[in-house]
């Protein structure tokens, strides 16, 4: 079709300006200086509701009842660290897993603003050093599987089940696979990103065809890891329980995040007069991919809620007793949030066509999915890391701006390094007519 | 959205390339000739803007046959489970409505795709009895036609048809029903 309008200039440098960085770095202070407030009062027991014998309300989580490791403060400071940590490397990932799968498909569209999910992994090696970090050092605190006694018969603590975990969860192989999924993901990116670049200088199509390899090699890497790494990260703090749809329930919940982190980031740019090649018709593509995996992940956690439901076993069923009813029920409300933000929320804001192609909307949408998504990881990290020490105060919000900073911080920096534009995309003239 | 059926006398113009009818519809629409409808193997990106066709209602119709599934399945499973026969099945209560979500969302699927294939059929006029009205029957195979219904229009028979064959119309007939 026969373009009437004029293709805007190719080139463009992202500025990363001292005032950005000025704000980010005072969003970092004012992270820390939260979770020091937070710290202290956690330490000198403001804020605790009562004694260690709080009603364990009718979900008394497995393991959590064995006087051999009572809480402790700090245990809050990490499981927030872990919780950030893990929602981060997700946010981080999905950019890889996105610019993949648009190669595999041979996608024209999203060529256009692939610079941006392709700033999104630089975020791993600093994820992937708190996650091993916070595993060394509160380990014992957060993940119950890693006491010895539960596999020993003679011990007191020998737990049947757990032993029978003894495989797959022990720590010599859990680190070979924390590090195994940051080593690749990160490799494999540095891999596409490296190809990105060099297109930019040389053109052709030969960086084309290489990324296509390696992003589909990144997709069977990515389709066993993303499992693996949901149980690792989350599924084993509940050490007892299991679901077969939690590697798809957190992969889908990463997916719909990093969306959303895409698009608020394309509007951003796009608002501040970046990205002019980016019109109407790839908003709208944004946007309805936003819509739909809002809805794919609401039917992957419908599926799970409901077989739990409906077969009653009491094995299961005590995963969501503990959100619902547990600790007092102070998980009851994070848990209806999560539904709310995560699936009512977007699917009413975005259904319809106009409003898939208004800023507002879709930036509306884009920030109920990151901070619902949020809630998610912490309904599903909390109960079975503090219990009923969980809370919101300011060491929540503190460590959410630190993470939050440092990643606007890595994505800028990023950005910074290239043209916004892959300009030698051999798909770029595909994307600059887009029209749906 | 356009009348499917048309009686009368058309003029219709024979275009081989799909690019060359897309700037064609520009060109006679310019040259302040209405365009009864423009007919093509396959979708043609952009024809309905230049042709100027309102957006779809489409959406509306399969909202509302949507929810004509919700509303059937949600009844049905109340009628069926609480009040026909209550039937307690793993310790729930007779109506407990998670467990419907399946068949609330099965049938909304099913009576909108059910109802959107209706809505196909009768906006086109197609149908197991209907005879669909063929400008030509080559548009199934490689042509595309643009159907001038000449009622409609003010201008002379002869003007249309040399608009038509400036526009790039590889030939022009008459066509009456």
């Amino acid at each position: 079709m026969a373009s009437a309008h004029a293709i805007p200039s190719l080139d463009e440098q992202f500025e990363f300006t001292a005032e950005s960085k000025r704000r980010l770095l005072i969003g970092i202070g004012a992270g820390v200086a939260l979770v020091a407030i937070g710290a202290y009062l956690l330490a000198s027991g403001v804020g605790e509701h009562g004694t260690h014998e709080v009603v364990h309300g009718t979900g008394a989580s497995e393991g959590h009842d064995g006087g051999h490791h009572a809480y402790k403060w700090t245990n809050r400071l990490w499981a927030n660290v872990w919780l950030n940590a893990i929602y981060f490397t997700g946010a981080s990932v999905i950019g890889m897993f996105f610019i993949s799968y648009n190669y595999l498909a041979q996608a024209g569209w999203s060529s256009a603003f692939k610079r941006i999910p392709e700033a999104l992994p630089a975020y791993l090696p600093f994820m992937g050093v708190v996650v091993l970090a916070v595993f060394f050092i509160a380990g014992h605190d957060l993940f119950h599987w890693t006491h010895e006694g539960l596999y020993d018969k003679a011990s007191p603590d020998y737990d049947p089940i757990i032993a029978g975990k003894q495989g797959f969860l022990n720590t010599p192989f859990y680190l070979i696979r924390v590090v195994l999924y940051f080593v690749l993901w990160y490799v494999l990116w540095r891999m596409l990103r490296n190809f990105s670049l060099q297109e930019d200088l040389h053109g052709g199509t030969e960086y084309y065809e290489k990324s296509i390899k390696f992003g589909t090699a990144f997709l069977v890497v990515f389709a066993v890891t993303s499992s693996t790494s949901a149980w690792d990260f989350v599924m084993s703090i509940d050490t007892h329980w299991f679901s077969t749809m939690f590697g798809w329930y957190t992969l889908a919940s990463w997916h719909v995040t990093g969306l959303a982190i895409i698009t608020l980031t394309v509007v951003t740019l796009k608002e501040r007069g970046y990205l002019q090649i980016v019109n109407d018709s790839h908003l709208h593509d944004l946007g309805k991919f936003m819509f739909a995996f809002s809805i794919f992940w609401t039917y992957v956690w419908f599926a799970q809620f409901m077989l739990i439901y409906y077969a009653n076993l009491p094995e299961e069923t005590i995963y969501y007793r503990e959100r619902f009813s547990g600790y007092g029920g102070i998980y009851k409300a994070p848990f209806f949030i999560n539904i709310l933000l995560n699936f009512v929320f977007p699917f009413l804001v975005l259904m319809t066509r106009d409003a898939k192609r208004t800023y507002i909307f879709l930036k509306l949408a884009a920030w109920g999915i990151i901070v619902g998504h949020y809630f998610d990881f912490y309904v599903n990290i909390m109960p079975g890391t503090v219990g009923e020490h969980a809370g919101f105060g300011p060491i929540e919000f503190g460590m959410i701006l630190i993470f939050a900073c440092g990643f606007m911080w890595s994505i800028s920096t990023q950005l910074t390094k290239a043209n916004l534009i892959a300009k030698n995309h051999p798909m770029l003239e595909e994307t600059l007519h887009h029209d749906i | 959205m356009s009348d499917v059926n048309g009686s009368g006398k058309f003029l219709v113009g024979i275009y081989d390339d799909d690019d060359v009818v897309l700037k064609a519809v520009r060109d006679v629409k310019k040259a302040g000739v209405r365009i009864h409808e423009v007919y093509s193997p396959f979708p043609i990106h952009g024809l309905d803007v230049a042709l100027g066709h309102p957006r779809s209602r489409l959406g509306i119709a399969a909202f509302l046959f949507g929810l004509s599934g919700t509303l059937t399945a949600l009844t049905l499973t109340a009628y069926t489970e609480s009040f026909d026969w209550p039937m307690i099945v793993g310790g729930k209560d007779s109506y407990s409505p998670v467990v419907y979500v399946p068949v609330i969302f099965e049938l909304t699927v099913l009576f909108c795709a059910l109802g959107m294939v209706g809505t196909f059929l009768v906006s086109n006029g197609l149908g197991p009895t209907v005879k669909p009205l063929m400008y030509d029957l080559r548009t199934t195979d490689n042509k595309f036609a643009m159907a001038i219904d000449l009622s409609k229009n003010n201008l002379v028979e002869g003007d249309i048809e040399q608009i038509l064959k400036n526009s790039g119309a590889a030939e022009v007939n008459v066509k009456q029903f």
